[in-house]
């Protein structure tokens, strides 16, 4: 029996596909079975960051209305044969599939995969109410910024009223930088304020948008320092001890006399 | 820090804050209103009841005009108990 891990953010644009993507990557590059499920209907995306969005046949709303078999509207990614995605509609309106649809279609993925993502859709309706359906972990993505952190405190809420305990973070798009000068909030501070496990950080990184670009995550890359950030967030997913990543490279003063994320 | 203590460092630039602590104290304020708005009615009877036991120990109150509220303003969330003392025992 598989996992069933949503990712979700309760705001907007703080990179939850781009998450879902590099995760999913990421432990089907360490050879686990993997599907990625996009339940953001009416605005599909994970797809065009797969770079599989010329494949789609069937997508989720197909399959709850049993227009076709399951199998046939997972895509099998050519990269990775042991990855897939089940693609959202993108036509259809969010209320298409219901929640009792989406704990049958996470049941059934289970059986068959090591690792099912789930890619929220924003907000705190529908959408995220069918997402978190199936799911028995979560993964919540937040930025360092005060509105990011807000609504991810709403989201753990939310998650634990609905008997998924203990969600883990990823702070995503960090300027080590902008941190270590006083003007964005650390590490530290954001764990302070929601206390919630720490799953890993990422730096913002020019990378994303050219691996976007080019519909390969990049998890893949191993020049990318957000990848490896990934990379190393699916080795804790997969149970491995790995310490966080220092994310200052020139060695300022600050630096030198405190690191601000090492030794935890 | 006291929210005056803050708001008298952030407007009067005597002191420098980074804009990350603005943002932090700012995050702490609104956590505590959103936390606070959607706080399950059995956690303000849960405080109900334990403020009854723990203050019945030591004097006799009205139960039943006990009042425990939030009070909302800008910059504070405060917890208001008005709690009628009916007797109170003498001290030896």
């Amino acid at each position: 029996m598989g996992e069933v891990i949503v990712v979700t953010s309760g705001k907007g644009g703080v990179g939850k596909t781009t998450t879902t993507a590099n995760l999913g990557t990421g432990l089907a590059m360490a050879g686990k079975q993997v599907v990625m499920v996009d339940t953001d209907i009416g605005l599909r995306n994970l797809d065009v960051v797969l770079g599989l969005e010329n494949r789609i046949v069937y997508d989720i709303v197909d399959v709850v209305r049993e227009n076709c078999r399951l199998k046939q509207a997972l895509i099998k990614d050519k990269r990775y044969e042991n990855m897939y995605l089940l693609p959202a509609a993108q036509t259809k309106d969010k209320t298409a599939v219901k929640e009792e649809q989406m704990k049958v279609l996470c049941a059934r993925l289970k059986e068959e995969f090591e690792y099912v993502i789930i890619d929220c859709p924003a907000g705190i309706e529908h959408g995220f109410k069918n997402a978190i359906a199936g799911a028995n972990q979560a993964i919540v993505v937040t930025t360092p910024e005060v509105s990011a952190v807000r609504d991810a405190d709403r989201i753990i809420g939310l998650l634990e009223a609905a008997g998924i305990y203990e969600p883990k973070l990823i702070i995503n798009r960090i300027r080590p930088n902008m941190v270590q000068s006083g003007d964005m909030m650390a590490v530290e501070d954001i764990l302070e304020i929601l206390s919630i496990d720490l799953l890993g950080i990422v730096p913002d990184d020019d990378t994303i948008i050219i691996s976007t670009n080019q519909g390969e995550p990049a998890v893949t890359d191993n020049n990318s320092k957000a990848g490896r950030a990934y990379k190393n967030i699916v080795k804790r997913i997969c149970g491995e001890n790995v310490p966080l990543m220092i994310l200052t490279d020139n060695v300022g003063f600050f630096a030198r006399v405190k690191s601000f994320f090492g030794n935890k | 820090m006291s929210i005056p203590g803050f708001l008298n460092r952030f407007f009067s630039k005597e002191q420098n804050l980074s804009s990350k602590d603005v943002a932090k104290e700012r995050l702490r304020l609104v956590l505590i209103h959103d936390r606070s708005a959607s706080l399950p009615d059995s956690v303000m009877l849960a405080l109900r009841e334990d403020l009854i036991s723990v203050i019945s120990k030591y004097m006799e109150i009205d139960q039943a005009a006990l009042e425990v509220g939030l009070t909302k303003s800008d910059d504070e969330v405060t917890l208001i108990a008005n709690i009628p003392i009916l007797q109170i025992k003498r001290a030896v």
